[in-house]
């Protein structure tokens, strides 16, 4: 393959000399594993921990649970990461929802075109009562952190 | 068998010629998919409604009425596209056993030109994640970990195949894995961060992302509403462009697709292309980039030169933000959109009876797996009162900076973007599991993100074969809304490169010539 011209920059170009470590033979895939520095683990910042009260409050929000350490570790390095975003300089910038902003939404008329398909709707439900849904009793708060079965207790 | 020769030339033409039968092409592709079930490619296969419609096209055949192209072609869809009486997953417990009672608008599309749905393929949990490693079923084997050019190459640790095999990337792993080893000729996938081109590159087929706001995603199970689209998989640039004909278009239950008129079109065979602008964006050269993906980057830069086009180097400044955007934005988004599964109308409902919260607590610890819990939590705190300006509105703000690097390059007169899609080849699955899925999708979507940020259409095109004998493929970028300019230089470097055909003993025992037709059929 001769020189390339364009490509030479390419191959000159930014990004940390990285030491070649991959063969093409015995599998040996990626030589750095998962430690890359733009954005691996973002190494960047200190890894800050969130209280318990935060990580409670998620729990009640979310309605999901941390399940263990790993999960907090995993809330911790996201927010690690995302704390690059401050280095971005964004005066004046106006945020961005969508990429279809310059358009106008799309509104059809206010008519019926389709609908009783009640029974199609139920049948993917697990408990229902003719033509309602059913749920358990609502107005009962998640039990308070020290009362319920959850992993945080103990942090 | 040249894969350049698509269904417009070869399959199609065969089916209305009368030298195959939709029911016979059927059959076929049913009993590629049960010999190559170690690909775990599928989740569910469609057999007995798959027969029927191929009935029903080899009835409009035989009057002379196809309905077009697609008619009798078999077609997989991945298994976040809500399908009519098909179990519809996402790869997740928090839908095992849920039959969506309506079509999603493109599956619907597929099936009024005639396409025969053969069944859902696998993916990452509810679409998170680069690996199709991640969903309930297990995860999708790459084809390609059995073609005779990767065993060629590959030196195996143990003599097991078994340890060698590499992954599909993802998330549209199985659609990428069906569309490769033959047993569909177009499936469907999703495309947020690269779920769709990501796996494309590795199992060595075409993915196409079209422009955010050209295809409904009425029916798209949604993981960033914003980002979201479907995407096409097939085995050449031509069949990507008959899909996106059929597929495109304005749909009144989806608010978010332009009204614009679509024209479907046919691609012109390009010869001259001293008149296109392409951009090598500098900062593409991510950090990990393998030195043979820059190599084949270098060469297709220089092919265009050679072939009299004007290539220039341009910068997209923030591209290295864009993971972090994307971090932010998509698991608040995906804090929002996975709040509807709580077990009382559809999927999984736990046991608990407590009280409501307690029972969709409950039912949502038992329904998701770790990933998706840990991005609803993570979007949970980015979008907390006190966090809200500083994560979020942020993230809205970088967003802007990234759709504006591209709005200024193409202001500048580039026509098309050319970069790589994927750092390296395929891993090996034992390799790629050792880090946890948000490092890896970190790591893997840096170069196809963007695109989704700026919702831009994006094509991988299979280019050449890595050392260990895997596919390697290279990433056009166009504007928004040209998908025919970009289609149609990505069809001319198709052809330039010649990507070669993937070697398997399976497809070779059940092909029986529909394959290696093209001698008979004239290329279009």
């Amino acid at each position: 393959m001769r020189a390339l011209l364009l490509g030479r920059w390419l191959r000159a170009g930014p990004g940390p000399p990285r030491p070649e470590s991959r063969n093409g033979g015995n599998g040996g895939h990626r030589g750095n594993g998962g430690h890359r520095g733009n954005g691996g683990n973002g190494g960047h910042g200190p890894l800050r921990k969130v209280s318990v009260e935060v990580l409670d409050h998620l729990e009640h929000l979310a309605l999901v649970d941390f399940r263990d350490s790993e999960g907090v570790e995993r809330l911790h390095k996201a927010i690690q990461f995302a704390d690059q975003l401050h280095e971005v300089n964004t005066d004046g910038v106006e945020p961005m929802d969508s990429v279809l902003e310059d358009r106008c939404l799309y509104l059809r008329e206010d008519d019926v075109t389709e609908g009783n398909c009640t029974k199609e709707l139920l049948e993917n439900a697990r408990e229902k009562v003719e033509e309602y849904f059913v749920a358990p009793p609502g107005n009962i708060p998640l039990p308070k952190l020290e009362e319920r079965e959850t992993f945080l207790q103990g942090s | 068998a040249a894969l350049n020769d698509g269904l417009r030339s070869q399959v199609s033409a065969a089916l209305k010629e009368g030298r195959v039968a939709p029911t016979e092409l059927c059959q076929r592709c049913l009993a590629l998919i049960k010999s190559t079930k170690f690909l775990n490619a599928y989740i569910t296969v469609a057999e007995e409604t798959a027969m029927k419609q191929a009935e029903e096209s080899e009835e409009r055949y035989k009057r002379g009425q196809p309905l077009g192209i697609l008619d009798g072609i078999p077609v997989a869809v991945k298994d976040n596209f809500n399908t009519a009486g098909i179990e519809t997953t996402c790869a997740s417990n928090m839908l095992k056993g849920y039959i969506s009672p309506y079509n999603a608008t493109v599956v619907q599309k597929l099936l009024d030109q005639g396409a025969v749905l053969l069944g859902k393929t696998n993916l990452d949990e509810f679409a998170m994640g680069s690996g199709s490693t991640d969903g309930v079923f297990g995860p999708v084997r790459n084809p390609w970990s059995y073609s005779k050019q990767y065993k060629e190459k590959s030196v195996p640790k143990s003599h097991s195949e078994e340890s060698n095999w590499v992954i599909t990337g993802g998330s549209s792993g199985g659609s990428a894995a069906a569309v490769s080893s033959f047993t569909c000729f177009a499936a469907l996938g999703s495309d947020t961060g690269g779920s769709t081109r990501n796996p494309a590159a590795h199992c060595g087929v075409v993915g196409l992302k079209p422009t955010y706001g050209l295809i409904s995603r009425h029916g798209l199970i949604p993981l960033v509403n914003s980002m979201d689209v479907p995407g096409i998989l097939t085995r050449c640039v031509d069949d990507a462009a008959v899909l996106l004909g059929s597929l495109a278009g304005h749909d009144p239950k989806d608010s978010t697709t332009i009204q614009d008129d679509f024209e479907p079109f046919e691609l012109p065979n390009l010869t001259d292309v001293s008149k296109l602008s392409i951009g090598i964006p500098k900062e593409y050269h991510a950090p990990g980039l393998s030195s043979e993906i820059l190599a084949l980057w270098s060469k297709a830069a220089d092919l265009f030169k050679n072939a009299g086009a004007k290539v220039v180097e341009v910068s997209l400044p923030h591209t290295r933000y864009s993971i972090v955007c994307y971090h932010v934005l998509c698991t608040a988004e995906v804090a929002s959109n996975m709040a509807r599964f709580d077990g009382l109308e559809y999927g999984h409902r736990s046991d608990m009876k407590d009280s409501t919260e307690s029972m969709y607590a409950a039912t949502r610890r038992e329904g998701f797996n770790d990933v998706v819990r840990g991005r609803i939590l993570s979007g949970n705190y980015f979008l907390l009162k006190q966090n809200y300006e500083k994560y979020f509105v942020k993230a809205q703000k970088v967003r802007r900076l990234i759709a504006n690097d591209f709005v200024k390059v193409f202001r500048s007169g580039v026509d098309i973007l050319l970069t790589p899609t994927t750092l390296s080849d395929a891993a090996p699955y034992t390799e790629f599991i050792q880090e946890d899925n948000r490092t890896r999708s970190t790591q893997d979507d840096i170069l196809t993100q963007a695109a989704n940020m700026a919702g831009l259409p994006a094509i991988n095109v299979p280019t050449a074969l890595s050392k260990r004998g895997l596919p390697v493929g290279l990433q056009f970028i166009g504007r928004s809304f040209q998908e025919k300019q970009l289609l149609t230089v990505a069809k001319w470097f198709e052809k330039q490169v010649q990507f070669p055909m993937i070697q398997l003993e399976e497809v070779k025992r059940h092909d029986s010539g529909v394959f290696q037709h093209q001698k008979s059929a004239s290329f279009s």
